[in-house]
């Protein structure tokens, strides 16, 4: 394409934008409410996929092993269970060390009640592992293989916690793609009048246009061009917006409410900001490019 | 050269439009299709502009046959054809300049293409003077020169011109006329739906009579007569 041409494709569809401008700006506020809405449920998102993840960190899986085996046998066992790709991390605690534990929790302060045990260790045997996982959701399958296990006595678990954390990630997911699916429908449906018009305003012009011989390309190309105009002004809006909200919500929340901070650190913006950018710019173009390249095949039939 | 056989057109609604056409037109030719409304003459042109299909036939032109002709091809077919309307069709936010450049530049024309040609073209139809001018600035015998203009600038072998004076006055008809057969003599053939039987009979070129979608008459140095 000659650039002569590039720039007049790009002259005539900003003309377009300005014919109907109300119709524009109808079809740029609806994607700006859609990639808002996005900005806004991937911020949400990320958030809580950075809490569940740390909360799935600190949830384990306590195996116990067969009272006959020695601590070399349990450690040698434990090296073999830790292969298993699902495993992020473990933590071996001895007979001894779960004693002193339990001394420590449940004894502190009346230490003498513990002396009548003496050396003999009430919890002789129960040496274990403290196996965290890399996704909460493969719980169920790693349970199963450690209790076929030889040697492995006892599989202590939390399934309500896991699937809590689980289900509550996706409940999230599917909300923000159906609320964010019906919005882009909507822009789609919006952008698509909006061309339509446009459409309409140049009728006398492409009927000219194919009777010389231009390609469906040089007529569609305009059209085209409002539409990702419209798609990149629709989402640049709401991406200036979701900086401004994002950097005084998390100031506001962690000023007034000191218990979140405590509970959990905010994503810094500097970290989402730039996939969201991306992500936004493309369904803005996405949107824009494809509501305008399908709405204007009808009108290239000759 | 343009060769229409045997050809028919029926449209969906059942209206035979075309019956067994039959037409050579030589290059160079001048060919004025008259008849009456409904003969027929704008259903042809639009199967030489290959806006619609032949129910049945066969046309070629300059070597090209239409009905083979695959649906990607048929812009740069078109841009070996000028095309010239009754209503003028000018894009009125645009001057006059504009407006010849305008069929330029949308097949991608060079700027400096465009430079060369467009006050060269306008000179020819006698507008150097008015290029800034906008349509609704100007008579209907002007805007239709500006119309040829822009038929001309991609130098088609085959100029279409559907009732090009249908709208003008006798004076402005007679310029027009006299235009088109200066084009004609510059080697273009030029093809004219009219109504104007005064305006046939004073040019005496080869004249096709239509009626009801039949050929009923095709005269070198014909002449039109009242029915």
């Amino acid at each position: 394409m000659r650039i002569s041409t590039f720039w007049y494709c790009l002259k005539e569809g900003v003309k377009n934008i300005c014919r109907n401008v109300w119709f524009s700006l109808a079809s740029v506020a609806t994607i700006s409410a859609c990639i808002f809405l996005f900005c806004l449920f991937f911020s949400i998102i990320v958030n809580i996929q950075h809490v569940v993840k740390n909360a799935e960190g600190t949830i384990g899986i306590t195996v116990f092993f067969d009272e006959e085996l020695s601590e070399d046998q349990i450690r040698q066992l434990g090296e073999r269970i830790g292969e298993m790709p699902q495993i992020s991390d473990m933590e071996f605690t001895s007979a001894e060390e779960a004693w002193e534990s339990m001394k420590n929790d449940y004894f502190a302060g009346h230490e003498e009640l513990a002396e009548g045990f003496a050396d003999d260790n009430p919890l002789a045997g129960s040496a274990s592992y403290q196996i965290f996982l890399r996704d909460i959701t493969t719980q169920d399958e790693v349970v199963e293989a450690l209790r076929q296990t030889p040697g492995v006595r006892q599989v202590n678990y939390s399934n309500s916690a896991a699937e809590g954390l689980s289900s509550f990630n996706a409940i999230i997911g599917i909300l923000s793609l159906v609320i964010i699916g019906v919005l882009l429908a909507v822009s789609v449906f919006l952008i698509s009048n909006t061309i339509n018009v446009a459409a309409s305003f140049r009728k006398n012009e492409n009927e000219i246009m194919r009777y010389i011989g231009a390609t469906n390309y040089m007529i569609r190309a305009p059209f085209v061009v409002e539409g990702l105009v419209i798609g990149l002004m629709g989402a640049i809006l709401p991406l200036i917006g979701t900086y401004f909200l994002y950097l005084r919500a998390v100031g506001y929340l962690a000023a007034r409410f000191q218990i979140i901070s405590r509970i959990f650190q905010f994503l810094p913006l500097s970290l989402i900001f730039p996939y969201m950018t991306a992500v936004a710019v493309l369904l803005g173009l996405g949107i824009g490019f494809f509501a305008s390249f399908f709405t204007i095949r009808k009108h290239l039939k000759v | 050269m343009i060769e229409i056989t045997n050809v028919y057109k029926t449209y969906d609604t059942g209206n035979k439009a075309l019956r067994n056409i039959n037409i050579t037109i030589e290059d160079g030719e001048f060919v004025f299709i008259i008849g009456r409304s409904g003969s027929g003459k704008s259903t042809l042109l639009k199967l030489l502009l290959k806006e619609v299909e032949p129910t049945s036939g066969k046309i070629v032109v300059n070597d090209m046959n239409l009905g083979k002709m695959p649906r990607r091809y048929v812009p740069k077919y078109r841009r070996r054809l000028g095309v010239v309307f009754q209503d003028f069709r000018l894009l009125k936010d645009r001057n006059v300049y504009e407006n010849v450049a305008f069929a330029q530049r949308v097949i991608g024309a060079s700027p400096r293409k465009m430079r060369e040609r467009v006050p060269s073209m306008l000179q020819m139809v006698g507008l150097s003077s008015k290029y800034k001018s906008f349509p609704q600035q100007l008579s209907g015998g002007e805007q239709q020169r500006v119309a040829i203009a822009r038929a001309l600038i991609n130098r088609p072998e085959v100029l279409l011109a559907d009732e090009p004076t249908g709208n003008l006055d006798h004076h402005n008809a007679i310029e027009i006329m006299k235009l088109l057969d200066k084009i004609n003599h510059m080697g273009t053939t030029v093809i004219v739906v009219t109504h104007s039987n005064e305006l046939v009979n004073l040019m005496r070129r080869r004249v096709i009579t239509m009626d009801r979608g039949c050929i009923v008459s095709d005269e070198e140095g014909g002449s039109a007569h009242e029915n």
